[in-house]
């Protein structure tokens, strides 16, 4: 049952901005129309989703629903947990139903765009709402009707099951996503409503959230945590809920020393052609730091064993049964099979004061879950790979190492006044550049070199020492900086509740909720947490 | 004698300068044999030499302590020890240019030693010259002249190292240099802003380092043949080329196109010469003062009236080749109607030349010296008559394989060609009447009749009648010729140094002892006359002192005999080709005591015996290259290869199969090779 109501849910944006949310009133919460709008707080944001996350992170692993799952207020909108009632009659396969809720994802995405232009219309509404209902009792007469054909011949043939799976779930894509659309077209009237009429609307929304995880551990078991924060950049509203802030935000202390660690950021993760999207146009996506740090992020529904990649998982799965090995649970899930237009995924830093935080000022977000991985690790962790050969470089990234490696103590391009490059056009670069230096030409033959040659020996020697005094340098800097931005974490984790956790830095994003919030869990919201994994698989397949 | 000693030094070396040594190697020898005061003279003049025997280097270093220009090209091994007499020799302060082509011994222990006062050097070929080795080439600060043909080993560090350190730089050749990049080139246009010459060709580079290229102030020349890096995207973004530019030979840039070509030769307003061989197409906007345009090897250029037309801007173009494309005749229209005066016009293998497109560059152009329409299938004798016609003074014409031109177009170039000095009539319609027009050429030096089955010895007694000045002579299987032709061009040529009488069956002795009058004859090729024996070699070699190129293969019945002679008179002999003679171990040996030898091919040769072929080799001192059949591998002592590529002696092995002859003493050899093959195995 629960299933197949998160199912439709899942495809919603979970507009996570934290200043919206923070800004939004409960009252916005209560009425039917807010469905779009529904927020997702994070489970790490309080002392109990974390206790419960923590609790049941193993449950969690092993949970078989592989969908995303959000926050629904139940009473809201019967119809629709009508619909998901029957969706979870019908869809046994889980990779189609990822497969479509990718879809929906991206139909939804665009949904919210259009909304956000258009001024709500109860009317349109209305006759949305009516076309829903008659789409969903067609399918329903429908699986009624399969139903009966399974009772009266039980050696169905799979072929026409599989023929009816995929017209249902056809039907129901369209029904989500009309659906979402729909509600979409609430979202904007509902965010200048409450920018307007409720600037207090941040500490309630802050105590109606985190609380909310707390009421809901049994669902959370089944609906595995939640990892993403899906949240529609809105520069405007970001802005806007920045100066809206009551309490001051502790990030914008934290800036500085995040922005002095970016310089040391790499290509990847910074992105070397800064995109200069318009904000609004991409989607933002936030994950926590346990996700961005777990080796595994898809795991098996039945066995627990995990994966890096979905499509591992999607092998694995086949010893699992028949029912694994079919073409469409094989197939990989694909994010736009329609040809609607689909908002672009971009990726938060969950380090709040890092440049790559959605809530920083001049926030650019990272491309793919890859980025944000490397970033975090780059930036935010210890460097523990030590470079075997010259002892100094240190790295976080495995991969960095290994490039290192292969550069590490090889191929120096010299120059005669003794400065190395690591690259051939920068040696000519720079000999170019001063007169009289010329490239420096390794001796191979050495033994037979007369005296009139410039003393090899010496300039090797030298050369070598610069070589040291850069390398010892740059390790210097690097060691520097990561004591400094630990310093820096330190100093932001003053918080008592961050102590009492032992959580590290990762969390300073979330610290703007303040203590008292996560005392109060009084709250008529069922709060739902996004799985890690369906995070993960709801997410462009980046990594595959 | 009393007299010239009365002639004081200065007089005797402005006499001494006449004697050059490329007409009569043997005048200043002969010279500085006479006295001892000759023979000090003679030292104290020379500037020049080139040597064959490194061992002599340190005596020749001793004599002649002025010498300025010193070639080690020939010699089979040059290595560091000998650089390093070089540098040793007190003597030699004066010296200004070497060549040290092919030395693949040098490495940079010997380079290290090079006077830093040296203004030439050249290098090509030394294929194992490493980047420390050439690095050190950087210390001859003044550096003028530096060849690094085929230098694959050298990478751009090495030319880094010559950019900075040779700043005076003015003509570098980096020809070949596969591993030499656009950061080497860019850093040697940046540093070396004297260049006037720069060559390029098939080196890797792209459009990147063109633009330090041609900011160069004073370049002149730049050779660009082969360079597939290069294409016209790339070319775009250069900005205002070099005004000084003369040359520009972009033959084979298969990716350059007549926009590139005008990016390029923007600003140059000073070309001479343009080459585009073989490449793109070649459109419009070429720019103005081209003197020269060669156009030769573009694989695929469509030469069309845009090109031409952007011709029409180059009014002081004098050389203009377009080997290898593809021309429109209107394109040939307007060359015509161009405002310039072309001197030569290269159109070998253009197809698309027509009669009509021919007549009207002819037309325009009447100062035309040389034109080349080899292969230009669709020339007829119009296209000859308009040419003899209005370019009376025409010196070359090149039109081997132009089929449809008649037998009455020779008599058009007999008589109103005056000045020709070169003529190739290879493969056309020529008969003994039109050799005898042709003979009117009185100042014919090179006549080549390759092919031409219908001439006999009734027109080359025209040609020994009248053209004295013929110097080089081209017979190719020209089949009915016989021995009484050939006496009658021995006797009227004089001064011939080079005739080509390959495959004309009918050439016996007589024709060689006739030929043997010619004292200056340097190369001979006969391969092919199975008529001719030892007899007729001997007569060569004692009349034909200077000989230094014999092709004597498929010669059957020139034996052991025949070679006793050469060493003994022929002492210049430099190659030879021995294939299929019944020449034996003896004949052999006795070659091997010719000590100018370099070059010897050897295959299946009847008689010859490994060991034999090996005392030969061993004995043989001076040789560069060697062809041998691939049996012989197996069968020479492993050591003994190893020995003669120490000294310098490359082998190339063969595998052609014996290709038996009508004669019958051909099958010896494989029935020798096999046996011993049999002993090996047991």
């Amino acid at each position: 049952m629960a299933k197949g109501k998160t199912h439709g849910k899942t495809l919603k944006p979970r507009n996570s901005n934290m200043d919206l949310k923070q800004s939004l009133s409960s009252e916005d919460w209560s009425r039917p129309s807010t469905f779009g709008n529904e927020l997702q707080q994070n489970s790490s944001l309080s002392n109990q989703p974390f206790a419960a996350f923590s609790s049941e992170q193993q449950q969690k692993w092993n949970d078989p629903s592989i969908l995303d799952y959000s926050m629904r207020t139940d009473t809201s909108f019967p119809k629709f947990t009508q619909a998901s009632e029957n969706s979870q009659l019908l869809t046994g396969n889980a990779s189609t139903q990822t497969k479509v809720t990718n879809q929906q994802e991206g139909q939804m995405n665009q949904m919210l765009d259009d909304g956000r232009i258009q001024d709500w219309d109860p009317k349109a509404m209305l006759n949305n709402l009516s076309f829903l209902e008659q789409k969903i009792h067609q399918l329903q007469e429908l699986v009624h009707m399969i139903v009966g054909q399974r009772g009266q011949v039980p050696g169905c043939q799979s072929g026409l099951v599989s023929q009816q799976q995929q017209l249902i779930t056809a039907d129901l894509t369209s029904i989500i996503v009309q659906l979402i659309s729909t509600a979409g077209s609430l979202l904007p009237s509902v965010k200048h409503s409450l920018f307007a009429t409720n600037p207090s609307a941040a500490q309630l929304n802050g105590v109606l959230f985190t609380s909310a995880p707390a009421a809901n551990t049994g669902m959370m078991s089944q609906n595995s945590g939640v990892q993403v924060q899906q949240c529609v950049a809105d520069v405007k509203s970001l802005e806007q809920s920045n100066q809206m802030d009551p309490t001051g935000d502790p990030g914008t202390e934290l800036y500085c020393s995040a922005m002095e660690e970016d310089h040391e950021m790499k290509d990847d993760d910074d992105g070397k052609e800064e995109e200069h999207l318009p904000p609004g146009s991409y989607e933002i996506l936030q994950l926590e730091k346990e996700e961005i740090l777990a080796p595994h992020t898809h795991f098996c529904t039945i066995c627990g064993k995990g994966f890096k990649r979905d499509a591992n998982l999607r092998m694995h799965m086949r010893g699992h049964g028949d029912e694994y090995k079919t073409p469409a649970a094989l197939a990989k899930p694909n994010k736009e099979s329609s040809s609607e237009q689909v908002l672009l995924k971009r990726y938060s830093c969950p380090f709040v004061g890092c440049k790559r935080n959605k809530e920083h000022k001049k926030f650019q977000p990272l491309k793919t879950i890859l980025c944000v991985k490397n970033h975090y690790k780059r930036t935010h962790c210890d460097k523990s790979y030590i470079c075997s050969r010259c002892h100094t470089k240190k790295f976080s990234v495995i991969a960095d190492l290994k490039t290192h490696e292969k550069h590490c103590g090889r191929d120096k391009w010299l120059c005669s006044c003794g400065t190395t490059f690591s690259r051939k056009d920068k040696l000519f670069g720079h000999i170019a550049l001063f007169q009289g230096h010329t490239p420096a030409i390794p001796m191979e033959d050495n033994k037979g070199t007369s005296g009139t040659s410039s003393n090899p020996a010496e300039n090797s020697e030298a050369t070598n020492k610069a070589a040291n005094v850069e390398f010892s340098f740059g390790s210097n800097a690097a060691d520097g900086n990561g004591i400094q931005s630990l310093i820096d974490v330190k100093g932001n984790v003053e918080d008592p509740y961050f102590s009492l956790l032992n959580y590290d830095c990762s969390l300073s994003g979330l610290q703007d909720f303040s203590q008292a919030s996560f005392d109060d869990s009084s709250s008529s919201f069922s709060f739902l947490i996004s799985g890690e994994k369906n995070g993960m698989q709801s997410i462009p397949n980046d990594i595959d | 004698m009393n007299r010239m000693e009365m002639l004081n030094e200065e007089l005797i070396f402005t006499i001494l300068d006449y004697l050059h040594e490329d007409e009569d190697p043997l005048a200043l020898k002969s010279f500085s044999l006479t006295c001892k005061s000759f023979c000090t003279l003679e030292s104290r003049h020379r500037r020049s030499a080139k040597l064959l025997c490194p061992d002599l280097l340190a005596a020749v270093l001793r004599r002649y302590n002025r010498l300025s220009h010193l070639d080690l090209s020939l010699c089979p091994r040059v290595d560091d020890a000998l650089l390093t007499t070089l540098t040793l020799s007190s003597f030699l302060s004066s010296l200004r240019s070497l060549k040290l082509t092919r030395c693949r011994f040098v490495t940079r222990l010997g380079m290290a030693d090079l006077r830093p006062n040296l203004v030439e050097l050249d290098l090509s070929n030394a294929t194992e010259l490493t980047d420390s080795a050439a690095s050190a080439i950087s210390r001859a600060k003044n550096l003028r002249k530096l060849w690094l043909v085929r230098c694959k080993l050298v990478s751009d560090m090495a030319i880094g190292c010559i950019a900075v350190g040779c700043s005076e730089l003015r003509s570098i050749s980096l020809k070949w240099c596969l591993r030499v990049t656009d950061l080497g080139v860019g850093l040697l246009a940046l540093k070396c802003t004297q260049l006037r010459y720069l060559d390029l060709s098939y080196v890797p580079i792209t459009e990147k380092c063109l633009n330090s290229v041609l900011q160069l102030a004073y370049l002149e020349d730049l050779i660009l043949v082969g360079c597939l890096g290069i294409d016209d995207d790339g070319l775009a973004s250069l900005k205002e080329s070099c005004g000084t530019m003369r040359t520009l030979d972009l033959s084979n840039c298969q990716n350059i196109s007549h926009i590139g070509l005008s990016n390029m030769t923007r600003g140059a307003g000073y070309l001479h010469q343009l080459t585009l061989s073989y490449g793109a197409a070649v459109g419009t906007h070429l720019y103005p003062a081209f003197f020269n345009l060669c156009f030769s090897c573009f694989l695929k250029l469509t030469v069309t009236v845009d090109v031409v037309k952007c011709l029409q801007n180059f009014s002081m173009l004098q050389c203009l080749k377009l080997d290898g494309c593809d021309v429109t005749s209107s394109a040939l229209k307007m060359i015509g109607n161009w405002c310039g005066s072309l001197r030569e016009l290269s159109l070998i293998k253009c197809s698309g030349v027509t009669d009509e497109g021919i007549s009207a560059i002819a037309k325009r152009h009447t100062g035309l010296r040389k034109l080349g329409i080899t292969c230009c299938r669709k020339i007829t004798s119009f296209a000859i008559d308009c040419v003899t016609r209005s370019c009376t003074s025409l010196t070359c014409l090149k039109m081997e394989a132009c089929s449809l031109v008649s037998k009455e177009a020779f008599s058009l170039i007999g008589h109103r060609c005056q000045f020709l000095e070169e003529l190739d009539v290879t493969d056309d319609d020529l008969d003994d009447q039109g050799l005898k027009y042709i003979s009117r050429c009185s100042r014919l030096f090179s006549l080549k009749l390759g092919i031409c089955l219908n001439i006999t010895d009734e027109g080359l007694i025209h040609v020994g009648m009248h053209c004295s000045r013929l110097k080089e002579l081209d017979l190719y299987r020209a089949m009915r010729v016989t021995d009484v032709g050939i006496s009658a061009v021995a006797q009227g040529c004089g001064i011939l140094e080079s005739i080509n009488m390959a495959y004309c069956d009918k050439i016996t002795d007589a024709s060689l002892i006739s030929l043997s009058k010619c004292g200056k004859l340097k190369a001979l090729e006969m391969r092919g006359c199975p008529r001719i024996t030892s007899v007729g070699l001997a007569a060569i070699a004692a009349g034909c002192r200077q000989l230094a190129i014999l092709d004597i293969k498929k010669c059957h019945k020139i034996d052991n005999s025949g070679m006793i002679p050469l060493p003994q008179y022929s002492q210049n002999l430099k190659q030879i080709n021995l294939s299929y003679c019944s020449v034996t171990d003896v004949g052999l040996l006795a070659l091997a005591s010719i000590s100018r030898l370099q070059n010897m091919t050897i295959l299946h040769l009847c008689g010859l015996s490994p060991n034999g072929l090996a005392a030969a080799l061993l004995a043989c001192g001076g040789l560069k290259k060697v062809k041998l059949h691939t049996s012989f591998k197996a069968l020479l002592h492993p050591s003994l290869l190893e020995h003669m590529e120490s000294r310098g002696c490359v082998f190339q092995w063969r595998d052609k199969p014996f290709q038996p002859q009508a004669t019958p003493c051909a099958g010896g050899g494989f029935v020798q090779k096999r046996t011993s093959n049999v002993i090996e195995q047991v």
